[in-house]
């Protein structure tokens, strides 16, 4: 837990990117609700940042001033019609609940318990790899297969394709927010790749979430694009979300010996220990853009201003969360937001936690000492998506 | 003690069922209800859910 400290000129005119905020955003956030608990920025796009649990909740609810239209943390805010569509997500309503509600079944618990024993293979199998090395990349080697390999067998995708996702997912998500030109091609290949599947141009496994679009088109009145965005949607929002989620809590373990040995000892704790990890290290930071002048934790917001909704800021919230800095394995009272609050509520919350689960467990199981490796230490990703780029730990005991 | 579940503020977290499995059912598109009258001794597990939701969609209604 860093100091409180904010960047210089942080309140007036912050940057997402800043080399503090990406290492430890929590002590950023924790300055600024001791003093001004939002701050804005006229840098990549601009933006409206507020850090408490009223205020973020509030933006969250209010989705008649705060349009989904755009997600995106950073980059020029798109005219409206220009944004890359992604229903249900991007949608407001009235729109969004019918797309949402033709996806909520395939995401619920019957869905994500068919899915369990593949994740459950692949962790298994990604861990016996890994296992005998003395140092690891575990973002790298472990993490980031998981939702890649569980994503690929909801949508029922041919094996010779994910590791094709797995660039373009890379290219998008970690080059995109700082290069344009990477995010459009890797916008074009995936919209490509998808609208093949959808004209039939490419064969579509029978028992995934695309081929139940395809036959559930026609009744619920289902356009090409809007089927291309969904199955866009469970790619981006699905993958390196869950690979961040992933990590944070490996990082976390790795540097918490206490924390590591209790969870290796009582595996019965994961599934509440899972809700605490992600509490403290939720990913995800979404945006809305104001349809009309409003207000944010009583600074103004102008009409097309873009705000963030930094989830994890809201969880570290001592108004709601005792010790909110703490990661307590059997916290009792838990209701974090690190899937969102209100109509746009993670669509893929219960596989999340599904492949969290199941990722911590295997690797503990296999792999119940390990540390990080004072040589290599991580970095963060940062703008949409925080989570350890690159994960070097030390499998004390593995032959060298 | 009774136990609802707002069906306008549930969004399907499904933290009530995580804390509680016994004390509500989840349909097929992931919405919370609760299964009404909470048995004896189980008014701590009906109060956690209740603490665990995000939506604060479900009140504990401990006279009824």
């Amino acid at each position: 837990m860093g100091e409180a400290t904010l960047p210089d000129g942080w309140v007036g005119d912050f940057d997402l990117y800043d080399p503090a905020y990406l290492d430890e955003p929590s002590s950023v956030w924790r300055a600024m609700r001791e003093g001004c608990p939002v701050a804005r920025s006229s840098r990549r796009g601009g933006a409206v940042l507020p850090v408490r649990h009223a205020d973020i909740a509030a933006v969250a609810r209010d989705t008649a001033t705060f349009s989904s239209r755009a997600l995106e943390a950073t980059g020029p805010v798109p005219r409206p019609g220009n944004e890359l569509r992604m229903p249900p997500i991007t949608s407001d309503p009235p729109r969004h609940a019918g797309e949402r509600k033709v996806l909520l079944p395939l995401f619920n618990r019957a869905a994500v318990a068919a899915l369990e024993p593949g994740t459950r293979e692949a962790a298994a199998a990604l861990v016996d790899q890994v296992a005998g090395r003395p140092t690891v990349d575990a973002a790298d080697a472990f993490a980031r297969h998981i939702p890649i390999a569980t994503i690929a067998a909801m949508l029922d995708l041919a094996d010779d394709d994910v590791a094709q996702f797995s660039t373009w997912i890379v290219q998008f998500l970690k080059e995109g927010p700082r290069d344009q030109g990477a995010r459009l091609a890797a916008i074009a290949s995936i919209t490509g790749y998808f609208t093949e599947l959808v004209r039939g141009q490419r064969p579509v496994g029978g028992g995934g979430v695309v081929a139940e679009l395809l036959r559930r088109r026609d009744e619920e009145s289902l356009t090409e694009d809007q089927i291309v965005g969904m199955c866009f949607l469970l790619l981006v929002a699905g993958i390196d979300t869950t690979w961040s989620a992933i990590g944070s809590s490996l990082w976390h373990l790795a540097a918490h010996p206490d924390d590591r040995r209790r969870l290796a000892a009582e595996p019965e704790l994961l599934p509440t220990a899972v809700e605490e990890l992600i509490r403290v290290y939720a990913p995800i930071t979404i945006a809305r853009v104001a349809n009309a002048p409003a207000e944010v934790g009583g600074c103004p917001v102008a009409a097309g201003e873009r705000v963030l909704l930094p989830w994890a800021a809201a969880n570290r919230d001592p108004a709601v969360f005792t010790d909110p800095d703490l990661v307590v394995l059997d916290r009792a009272r838990n209701p974090h937001l690190a899937f969102g609050l209100g109509i746009h509520r993670c669509l893929g919350s219960g596989l999340a936690r599904m492949e969290i689960r199941v990722a911590l467990e295997e690797w503990l199981r296999r792999i119940p000492e390990f540390e990080l490796d004072p040589d290599r230490p991580v970095t963060w990703t940062g703008g949409n998506v925080r989570g350890p780029e690159s994960l070097w730990l030390q499998i004390p005991g593995s032959a060298p | 003690m009774r136990l609802t579940v707002d069906p306008g503020l549930c969004q399907g977290h499904n933290r009530c069922t995580a804390v509680a499995p016994d004390l509500f059912d989840i349909d097929d598109e992931g919405y919370a209800t609760a299964i009404g009258d909470v048995p004896a001794g189980s008014g701590e597990l009906a109060q956690l859910a209740v603490d665990n939701c995000p939506e604060q969609a479900i009140t504990l209604h401990r006279d009824a």
